[in-house]
């Protein structure tokens, strides 16, 4: 079976208030998922339950893998890139991409980590100290970062935040590659700058 | 694809590179490892200077001893997973390591951090303080070694759970105080025994208790970890 990833019936609770329910959707490599919806529509809250990092209240994601699917456990094949996702400040951006594979039990490629700082635009700062870093230049490690495990299903929430001209550029041509890889699933609000989607998920809608 | 082809993960790997990034972090942060110290340090002095040149009974020795690492290993331990959530890279490393290897890391980290200070408060109380004197080493070593173990078993778990509460540094002491007191007793025990010239054969029934405690407390907090750590 291709890499599938599909989602039934997803409904999310926060203390009493139903934040969405009822979002289904199934995609297949080379697709791409649009999230929108207003300021408090629970566009974050949804690429988290993609992400693995929060469980929905009811519900399943899975992702079918040419190896099996998993429903649980699906964080290694997924790169987030997200403003509230923080690199360790304390190290340098090499040093990042180099903790993300291994806490990611993988072995180090520090050949594939120069190359992602150089496409990102920061080879000249590849062993600056990221609390150096303006928010635009973190923004950049965290599209490193996310793609150093070359992720199946990318995820951005807010994918233009803090991004220069160059930066959104950068952000363009790795939405296009993901597509030819994987899946590709956008988080945002800023529509005026985004090619088209396969599907689209309007949180207002679906409320 | 690429990812689901290739991927090869280790555990052991995973929850290495979660200890190292730990151990290198706070080698240039210093946080824990500046706050263990001063604790130590001032506390082991108040107790030398209420106690002058008078001594006191062996029992009370034993028990001020564990209480400075108590209340030392209170202001350092939880920083491993309080860090995480003030910097906000706990969904970082969430998106990154299975659970089970986050916990695995931190325990490895909190426990080498435990048994440095045990060791370095023993140096120092011994040292310092008034007739304080280990007879039978054996004993207090493997005092040292599984009292530290059980200590950095229950602190990281209940670090764990604190972490993203917001009265994160009352609450760590408050919590830990019960489920910690049981480890407590045992070590102060165990460690009166040492200083009396007990037989090591004496307090095997201290580190039978000790053992089950790390056991416990470990087996417990694998199962309940990845409830505490997600959502």
């Amino acid at each position: 079976m291709d890499l599938r990833l599909t989602a039934s019936n997803v409904k999310k609770v926060f203390n009493r208030r139903t934040i969405f329910a009822g979002i289904s959707f199934s995609m297949t490599s080379g697709q791409t998922l649009l999230v929108s919806g207003r300021n408090g529509s629970g566009k974050s809250t949804l690429v988290k339950i993609i992400s693995d990092v929060l469980t929905p209240s009811d519900g399943e994601i899975t992702l079918h893998l040419p190896r099996g699917s998993t429903k649980d456990g699906r964080f290694p094949f997924v790169g987030l890139v997200a403003p509230y996702l923080q690199v360790y400040d304390e190290f340098s951006a090499l040093e990042n991409l180099d903790i993300s594979l291994r806490l990611r039990g993988l072995a180090a490629r520090p050949e594939r980590a120069l190359d992602l700082l150089e496409r990102v635009g920061l080879s000249g700062r590849t062993n600056d100290i990221v609390r150096t870093f303006s928010s635009g230049m973190k923004q950049r490690v965290k599209y490193a970062m996310a793609l150093m495990h070359e992720p199946a299903v990318l995820l951005l929430d807010e994918p233009m935040a803090n991004l220069d001209a160059e930066g959104m550029a950068i952000v363009r041509s790795t939405m296009e590659e993901q597509c030819t890889k994987g899946i590709l699933i956008v988080a945002t609000n800023d529509l005026t700058d985004l090619e088209h989607f396969d599907y689209q998920v309007d949180l207002n809608v679906v409320r | 694809m690429s990812s689901g082809d290739t991927y090869r993960p280790s555990w052991g790997r995973a929850a290495l590179a979660v200890f190292l990034k730990d151990w290198h972090s706070e080698l240039r942060t210093r946080y824990a490892i500046s706050a263990l110290g001063m604790f130590i340090v001032t506390t082991i002095s108040i107790v030398l200077f209420s106690l002058g040149s008078e001594g006191a009974p062996i029992e009370a020795l034993s028990g001020m001893l564990w209480v400075v690492i108590f209340f030392s290993a209170m202001s350092g331990l939880s920083r491993t997973f309080v860090a995480e959530e003030e910097r906000g890279t706990a969904m970082t490393l969430q998106l990154h390591a299975p659970s089970s290897a986050v916990f695995a890391g931190k325990l490895l980290f909190n426990g080498v951090l435990v048994i440095a200070l045990t060791i370095l408060s023993a140096i120092l109380y011994a040292g310092f303080i008034n007739g304080f004197v280990i007879k039978t080493y054996s004993i207090f070593i493997l005092t040292i070694a599984f009292g530290s173990l059980g200590f950095a078993a229950a602190a990281t778990i209940i670090a764990a759970i604190i972490a993203r509460a917001s009265t994160k540094g009352t609450l760590y002491p408050v919590l830990s105080f019960p489920i910690l007191l049981p480890l407590l007793l045992t070590v102060i025990n165990a460690t009166r025994l040492a200083a009396e010239g007990a037989l090591l054969e004496e307090a095997f029934g201290e580190f039978q208790i000790l053992i089950s405690y790390i056991v416990v407390v470990v087996t417990i907090s694998s199962l309940v970890f990845d409830y505490v750590w997600k959502d």
